[in-house]
């Protein structure tokens, strides 16, 4: 069935027949309710079920997504598959082969008292889950989170990003045949059909965007005691010390700060490095930039485009911070930005204000490490940050002296590929986290479960009144004796 | 800058001079808390005297032990908990170093409550400082002694930057509010639970919420009665009825409705004694507009055993009802006080429906000698926690988490649990800088593929 695109919102003249209109999510979410209440989502042959009918999704309609994503973004095929399918076939076939693991009652280490009891976390769904996925990565940040919420046995309410639109109609035209729509539906539309959305009680949010709607989301969620996790951005700062060897690192940050044309938001937002290194740097990055999309980046198939004409606008403003020492041209019609390199840039520069969130690569200028690190922490924690050095322990100590979602020494977003990391921010980058078993665990609330035997009522009787000073001695002594935890009970 | 944003900014200052870093400084800390604590005992003892009618043995029992313990287990942990955690590589990263590093937040804020107001505001604490946080403590003011008491002898054992305490009532708490944290704690009321989130989400700050709700307690036609009542008893009158995680109303078949009256009689007899008011171990509600407010629930029900009051010493006696209608007042809203409704349901299946079609409790408990009944009831059922054959005690398990769900809250503390709620996770990716030739493939115009297993 899926919902149909939305029109504009009901004006308040609407005379009172339109009640149904008025609110077009009611029925969507009292089905799913209901499904859940049902039970229909906890057996696990049933998660698998969907979680199988989403991996046939992706392999029967590769080719439809690539289009999708070629339309919207300009993706080479190459990024579709890697950043897009893939990982989510990865996902899909993760929880599949674990499912029944992760769903399994975990024991608990037990103390002295509870020795003949039964301590388990029992793992349930949480109900109702909505996901809201962004633009940048429309296939995997929305297909991704479903997944977790899934197979953890939630029903789930998916709005895509209007902003990726032939995306968003795959998702909302072709994804629903696959998945269990008693169970499931994609709502498209735009900010006022999530605000509307909003309003509706569900029992988990799951939120990736920027930090100025994560707190709408979060504010949202509070008038239900909604539970969210929210995956943000920020600037990601990328330390490069001298000590390093120029080609390799400039081959490592053009790839990355590329990528999907800059829209991604664990991109090195910018360059931290001495006025040397700097020197040495920017040749690299030309040769970098020109071995991956050639003379004339343009015309090359690797290189994406801006999603929309108002980032175009604000990303071209951005190029006249400091000054172009790489790229800088850009092309309206095709909402082409080249690969740029900034530099002389100030920090009150709009360019250090704000995410960047495109293919322009600022570098500031910094006279040590100390500096580059107090630069850092200046600021707000980002979602990730890298640091480049041949000095291992250089690496460590701007590890361990700032704070950020993720970390990676010596390259860019590799961390995301593996599933045993979990993925989230901190800070104004977010709270919570997924990836892999996370996205279960984030899915599912952990249910503290004690079973007692009945019996064993002589020596749970030294809890009840009436007390006296001696009980209490009576106990202290025992408790001593046995030098451990007793929460006797 | 008001009085409140100056101790916020001294305990966010002393967070960022790295003091909190070493191992060492948290378990220094850790251990003047505990020195703190047994030194204090008589005082913690005599303000919840003072502030709840408790007695030297269930201040101790079900208070300071709790926390003592907490410690214990927090201090002998710290070390492996805080070490960076290996984990699994993939095949393109097998060089390299990849695992999971915590870290501390930053300054954390922990609002406590009144009803167990040493533990709820300490045991926090102990999670909170071991994660290597600021942390700022605001107690209940309703809980005056026990606020008073907090805010003197925490500044003499702890750092008095690092960890001060707020007293103060709803305006300082709003006052409080407006600072931005890195992470709060609140324990309380929903609807105290939704104005916290709120004031949260203005500086996208996470938040552990523990809150209530009403508990159910079933109790099945095939149980041992006499040692069920027993516990049920012990749990619910404790404190006077006022803990989050009491059992809050029993449903149970009419058939064995009196009995479960008369064993629960026979235990409050056996603890309190014939006059509840002359047991030294029996509590007081906290202030007059909680007593009104519980003595008002009473009224129009069926009394089978207490239901008197004495507002000038806010005793309420221990109360059952019975036959209670579902949508009385009593019902309606979490009790916390000395009263015990009976619902009656004719199954099982009625039970978890009558459940079900409430709010999500924070605690749910079951007796029953079969096992069937208690998985079907698990499983059919959600709330923060589960107790079955007894009541209140999982959370006195350190290894489980200790936190509600839906409208009883969000998030979990307790043992580990606390470290991880108020540490960052970050996950971690080193590589030697090694020249490009293994990662050639990856970069463009190539059209090699970077798969990920």
């Amino acid at each position: 069935m899926g919902k149909a695109p939305l029109g504009p919102s009901v004006q308040s003249d609407q005379p009172a027949g339109d009640a149904v209109r008025m609110d077009p999510f009611a029925d969507t979410l009292r089905r799913l309710r209901e499904a859940f209440s049902a039970g229909r989502t906890r057996p696990a042959e049933f998660r698998a079920a969907q979680l199988r009918g989403l991996g046939r999704f992706l392999q029967e309609h590769k080719q439809l997504l690539q289009e999708a994503l070629a339309q919207d973004l300009h993706k080479s095929a190459f990024e579709s598959e890697v950043s897009e399918i893939s990982i989510t076939q990865s996902e899909i076939n993760l929880a599949l082969r674990n499912l029944r693991a992760w769903m399994k009652d975990e024991k608990v280490p037990k103390n002295l008292a509870t020795q003949l009891d039964s301590a388990f976390i029992r793992k349930e769904p949480f109900g109702l889950v909505l996901v809201i996925a962004p633009w940048n990565y429309p296939v995997n940040l929305t297909l991704v989170p479903l997944v977790g919420a899934l197979a953890a046995g939630n029903c789930v309410v998916l709005k895509p990003s209007e902003f990726s639109r032939s995306t968003e109609k795959v998702l909302a035209e072709v994804l629903p045949r696959y998945v269990d729509q008693s169970c499931f539906a994609v709502v498209p539309g735009g900010p006022q059909e999530t605000g509307q959305l909003l309003e509706h009680k569900f029992d988990y949010i799951f939120f990736t965007g920027s930090p100025r709607v994560g707190r709408i989301v979060m504010s949202a969620a509070a008038k239900h005691l909604t539970p969210v996790t929210l995956e943000l951005g920020g600037k990601n700062p990328c330390y490069v010390d001298d000590d390093c060897d120029p080609q390799t690192v400039a081959n490592r940050l053009a790839w990355f700060r590329y990528f999907n044309t800059g829209q991604t938001c664990v991109a090195p937002d910018y360059v931290l490095c001495s006025p040397d290194t700097q020197e040495r740097l920017l040749p690299a990055l030309q040769s970098a930039i020109t071995r991956f999309y050639g003379e004339d980046p343009r015309s090359s198939p690797n290189l994406g485009r801006i999603i929309s004409d108002k980032h175009f606008q604000r990303l071209r403003g951005l190029l006249g911070c400091g000054r172009v020492a790489i790229g800088g041209q850009s092309d309206e019609s095709e909402r082409y930005i080249a690969p740029t390199v900034l530099v002389d840039v100030e920090e009150t520069e709009p360019v250090m204000q704000e995410e960047i969130f495109g293919p322009i690569l600022p570098i500031v200028n910094v006279r040590s490490l100390d500096e580059a690190i107090d630069f850092i922490n200046r600021r707000e924690k980002p979602l990730a940050l890298y640091a480049f050095s041949n000095n291992k322990q250089v690496v460590k100590r701007v590890l361990a002296q700032t704070s950020s979602g993720s970390f990676c020494g010596n390259d860019g977003f590799m961390h995301l590929t593996l599933d045993s990391l979990p993925f989230g921010g901190v800070g104004a980058s977010g709270m919570g986290s997924y990836h892999g078993k996370f996205s279960f665990d984030t899915f599912s609330h952990h249910r503290a479960c004690l079973l007692r035997c009945p019996g064993m009522e002589k020596i749970y009787s030294i809890r009840y009144p009436p007390y006296s000073p001696r009980k209490l001695r009576v106990l202290l002594m025992a408790m001593e004796a046995r030098g451990c935890s007793c929460t006797l009970l | 800058m008001s009085k409140i944003g100056e101790v916020v900014q001294r305990a966010r200052a002393a967070f960022n001079l790295g003091k909190t870093r070493p191992l060492q400084f948290r378990i220094q800390q850790l251990e003047a808390l505990r020195r703190m604590i047994k030194e204090h005992e008589k005082d913690i003892a005599g303000a919840l005297t003072a502030d709840l009618h408790r007695n030297e043995w269930n201040a101790y029992y079900e208070e300071v032990v709790y926390v003592l313990e907490e410690i214990e287990h927090v201090i002998k942990k710290l070390p492996e908990w805080a070490a960076d955690e290996p984990v699994e590589k993939t095949p393109q990263t097998q060089q390299d170093e990849c695992y999971i590093h915590s870290e501390p937040l930053g300054v954390v804020l922990i609002i406590g409550t009144w009803n167990y107001p040493f533990t709820v505001t300490v045991q926090p604490m102990v999670g909170a400082i071991a994660a290597g946080n600021a942390v700022v403590v605001k107690p209940s003011e309703l809980s005056e002694n026990m606020a008073n008491l907090l805010a003197t002898v925490i500044p003499q054992y702890l750092d008095r930057d690092l960890y001060p305490v707020i007293n103060g009532g709803i305006s300082e708490t709003t006052e409080v509010l407006k600072e931005r944290f890195d992470h709060i704690l609140y324990t309380g009321n929903t609807a105290v639970g939704k104005i916290i989130m709120m004031a949260a989400a203005k500086h996208l700050t996470p938040i552990t919420l523990e809150l209530g709700g009403k508990n159910p307690c079933y109790v099945d036609k095939d149980c041992d009665l006499d040692v069920a009542c027993r516990r049920i008893a012990w749990g619910k009158f404790m404190n006077s009825g006022q803990t989050c995680v009491a059992p809050d109303y029993i449903l149970c078949d009419p058939s064995i409705q009196n009995q479960i009256v008369e064993k629960l009689k026979k235990s409050l007899k056996e603890f309190y004694g014939e006059d509840a008011k002359k047991s030294r171990d029996y509590g007081r509600i906290i202030n007059s507009r909680h007593f009104q407010r519980v003595m008002g629930l009473m009224e129009g029900q069926k009394v089978a055993y207490g239901g008197t009051g004495d507002a000038a010493t806010r005793y309420i006696a221990p109360t059952i009802l019975t036959d209670v209608d579902p949508q009385s007042q009593v019902m309606q809203e979490e009790i916390f006080g000395p009263v015990m409704p009976i619902v009656c349901v004719r199954s099982l299946e009625e039970a978890i429906q009558f459940i079900n079609q409430r709010e999500k409790p924070l605690a749910l408990y079951v007796f029953s000698l079969n096992d069937k009944v208690i998985k079907k009831m698990i499983s059919e059922t959600s709330s923060g926690g589960v107790t079955a054959n007894d009541v209140v005690v999982h959370n006195s398990v350190h290894s489980l988490p200790y936190g509600g769900v839906g409208n009883s809250g969000m998030g979990s503390y307790h043992g580990k649990k606390s470290f991880e709620t108020f540490s960052h996770r970050r996950s971690c990716l080193v590589r030697p800088l090694l020249n490009d030739e293994s990662l050639k493939a990856r970069y463009p115009p190539s059209l090699a593929k970077m798969t990920r297993h």
